[in-house]
């Protein structure tokens, strides 16, 4: 079956007793893992909406990343920890905690052969770790900002990283050393009356066909402190690193906290905030979204389960949701 | 400048109105008799031997209690943010602070203020006054008091200032019925008063000349005609050639390069230095603003980046008053207008809060390790021992050895002091 993002709509929904922040399905697309504010991990089954309940953070966690094909998962807090756990065990324990960053981890993402985790976290620092056994394979400095997101090229030799300030940094894996810079600084305000830095890259992704670079944010923040801003994705050519697109979504306020790309070469992407939550779709030769929905709260992140019909969401009203991307079933 | 909150309150606005006008322009409100128990000697009996002086640093907009002083960890209001030990055995603080943690025997936290009031305007005049705002009277700030009751008859240098974060700075109105001479110098974003340096078109003999000539004039008409007006105008004058003799004090560029470092090298590290040579050099009310903390959306972000600004300085200041035998003579106030609420928003946003927060005070005449009342597990309401603002005010004036309860005389109006129906919260009082 194919998808249709026209016919996108919520198929399915459960809540928590707090407000969700992150979501990630398993590779294999039983589970659906979620953070929330309550510091625990919920680990959803996807047909059945049975929730697990994992317990070791000592704060808010966010990143969210599966290894062995998806046999263990890692999680990532703003306790500065990585927590390695059983993915499908009944009542799950961690098997493993190790003291990640100082100060928030942020983000973590696996690489595509699964011998790497990258965390990104509040002490400026990319880290790749071998996740085998939790020991620190390299750091990688220069970030002058807070790094929000790491993603792993496809082809697995270089990783991207982007902070606070929309600098993103494509690193070589195999020796640590800094290729080049994307100026992703239309996702950067500072407020000189509010005294305060605000945006940030909150997600990276490569296009299918290799591209385009998709990196995801907010702009126009005419009130950071406010939460008056709009959802905006910058799309640079992948070679000549030229801004190609600025994807944005007319009318809506908030901000583009995740951007995936669908196979198809949609991309699709998840706003939050004043405006209400949305799940957007973009095509590369097109600044607007060819097609939104509006989602019945803010949303906090989203993931694209594997079959690529299926979308969750996370919600401050602490609902996940599953969207499907095909026509409704009667009935 | 003038920070830009995020609510756009009318209130917001009020900041800008105030006069602003140059060091050597100051007019006089009308201000008839003085303090009548405290008028300068009788000050000078109450206080030790020691000047005393106050040093307030504003959290504009508003800090959050659970980010800072009060913080409820594994709460549904708590946060990401863990809380850590301090120096007070029993006392946790939020671990967005640990310099100031490793000081907080020199410091008390009232953690039970509920001001009942969410208006940032309204906020600001009943943290610096202790009173509500009223269209009916309008009352003098803290500094005002001090620079009236504490400073030194004869001090060549002004008795209020306020450092602000921005803007170009000039002169408050916020002395109310004490007048404009104890209304706040403001040094906008730390530079040196406005209009106090001689324009490089005047030398030094012409300027000497036309200083003569205008005493001449003055002294002239005050035989004949003299006023309480003509005496603010001629004092304002006088002040103005002091402090240009002065200018130095305020040029932090003379501190050593390595408390510049050790202070930061952002505005509120150097505004925090400044606030440090005022001191030293006997003014007697410093108040430092830093912003901005109104955060209605990512309160988290966003006070990961302001207390961390603030806790480097802060704690270098007070550890330095401490260390130089200074803080036995300064009082210090952490405020904001009021607290964020407990409930985290959908923008991971804390809203305006005066039910149930907290401020810190340490030094001169303050029971320093204390913890002053309690809220509730998740912080949404006080459980122990409720203040306010009034309770405050009072304990601030009784901290630097002023009666509180005393009045002012105002053209034969007594003006209390502090508002009578409130008082100082003893358990604080060393």
């Amino acid at each position: 079956m194919q998808a249709d993002p026209k016919q996108t709509h919520v198929a399915k929904q459960w809540k928590h007793e707090s407000p969700l922040i992150s979501c990630r399905f398993d590779p294999t697309g039983r589970f659906l893992f979620t953070t929330a504010e309550d510091f625990q991990i919920q680990r959803w089954d996807v047909e059945s909406g049975e929730k697990i309940a994992f317990a070791a953070h000592d704060s808010w966690a966010r990143g969210l990343a599966f290894l062995d094909g998806g046999e263990t998962t890692v999680t990532g807090g703003y306790d500065g920890r990585l927590v390695w756990w059983p993915t499908s065990a009944e009542a799950p324990e961690p098997m493993r905690t190790i003291d990640a960053h100082d100060g928030w981890v942020r983000f973590a993402a696996v690489s595509p052969d699964g011998k790497l985790l990258a965390t990104a976290g509040n002490d400026r620092l990319v880290k790749l770790w071998n996740p085998a056994d939790g020991t620190l394979v390299r750091e990688l400095s220069g970030h002058e900002k807070h790094v929000y997101s790491v993603y792993f090229h496809p082809g697995g030799e270089f990783l991207l990283s982007g902070d606070l300030a929309g600098d993103v940094r494509q690193w070589e894996v195999a020796t640590g050393k800094l290729i080049r810079q994307f100026n992703a600084k239309a996702l950067h305000t500072y407020n000189g009356g509010q005294r305060v830095d605000y945006g940030g890259v909150r997600a990276i992704a490569l296009s299918p066909d290799g591209k385009h670079l998709a990196c995801a944010g907010l702009h126009k923040a005419t009130n950071p402190l406010g939460a008056v801003n709009e959802p905006l994705v910058v799309l640079f050519d992948w070679e000549s690193q030229e801004v190609v697109r600025s994807h944005i979504a007319e009318g809506v306020k908030g901000v583009a906290w995740q951007a995936l790309w669908h196979p198809d070469g949609t991309l699709i992407g998840a706003s939050g905030g004043s405006g209400g939550g949305f799940l957007l779709f973009w095509k590369p030769d097109a600044d607007k979204d060819f097609f939104r929905l509006k989602l019945p709260n803010t949303a906090r992140d989203m993931d694209l389960h594997p079959d690529h019909l299926q979308v969750a969401t996370v919600h401050h009203d602490r609902h996940v949701r599953i969207s499907r991307m095909t026509a409704k079933v009667a009935g | 400048m003038q920070c830009a909150y995020s609510c756009g309150s009318e209130e917001h606005l009020l900041a800008r109105r105030s006069f602003l006008g140059g060091l050597a322009a100051g007019v006089a409100a009308p201000l008839v008799g003085g303090l009548g128990a405290m008028t300068r000697p009788a000050a000078a009996k109450e206080l030790s031997s020691k000047q005393k002086r106050i040093l307030v640093f504003y959290m504009a907009g508003g800090l959050s209690q659970l980010e800072s002083w009060d913080p409820k960890p594994g709460t549904d209001t708590g946060g990401p943010f863990r809380a850590i030990p301090t120096s007070v055995p029993g006392m946790h603080i939020s671990e967005l602070l640990p310099d100031t943690a490793k000081l907080m025997h020199h410091l008390a936290i009232v953690r039970s203020l509920n001001t009942k009031n969410n208006d940032h305007g309204k906020g600001n005049v009943m943290m610096q006054t202790g009173r509500l705002q009223t269209p009916a009277a309008v009352y003098p700030h803290l500094g005002a008091v001090a620079a009236k009751s504490l400073a030194p008859v004869d001090s060549p240098l002004p008795g209020h200032i306020r450092i602000s974060p921005g803007g170009s700075g000039g002169r408050s109105n916020d002395a109310a019925y004490l007048g404009p001479k104890y209304s706040a110098i403001v040094l906008g974003n730390g530079n040196p008063p406005q209009n106090s340096a001689r324009p490089d078109s005047i030398t030094v003999e012409s300027d000497a000349l036309r200083n003569d000539f205008r005493r001449q004039i003055n002294d002239r008409f005050a035989q004949r005609r003299r006023t309480a007006e003509t005496d603010a105008y001629t004092y304002n004058y006088e002040q103005a050639q002091q402090l240009m003799q002065r200018r130095q004090i305020f040029d932090v560029a003379q501190e050593s390069e390595a408390d510049r470092q050790r202070y930061g090298t952002y505005d509120f590290g150097r505004h925090c230095l400044l606030a440090r040579r005022l001191l030293e050099h006997d003014i007697t009310f410093v108040q430092v603003t830093h912003s901005n903390y109104d955060t209605h959306n990512e309160n988290f972000n966003f006070h990961l980046e302001q207390v961390g600004e603030f806790d480097r300085a802060f704690a270098a200041l007070v550890g330095d008053l401490a260390d130089r035998g200074m803080l036995e003579s300064t009082l210090i106030v952490v405020m904001s207008e009021f607290g964020r609420t407990p409930r985290i928003n959908q923008y991971y946003g804390r809203d305006h809060w005066g039910t149930a927060w907290s401020v810190v005070l340490g030094g001169a005449g303050i029971q320093r390790g204390a913890i002053i009342g309690k809220t509730n597990e998740n912080g949404t309401a006080v459980t122990d021992r409720e203040v306010d603002h009034a309770h405050l005010f009072h304990t601030y004036l009784q901290a630097v050895g002023l009666d509180s309860t005393d009045t002012i005389d105002v053209g034969g109006r007594p003006m209390p002091l502090a508002d009578p129906a409130s008082e100082p919260i003893d358990e604080l009082l060393a």
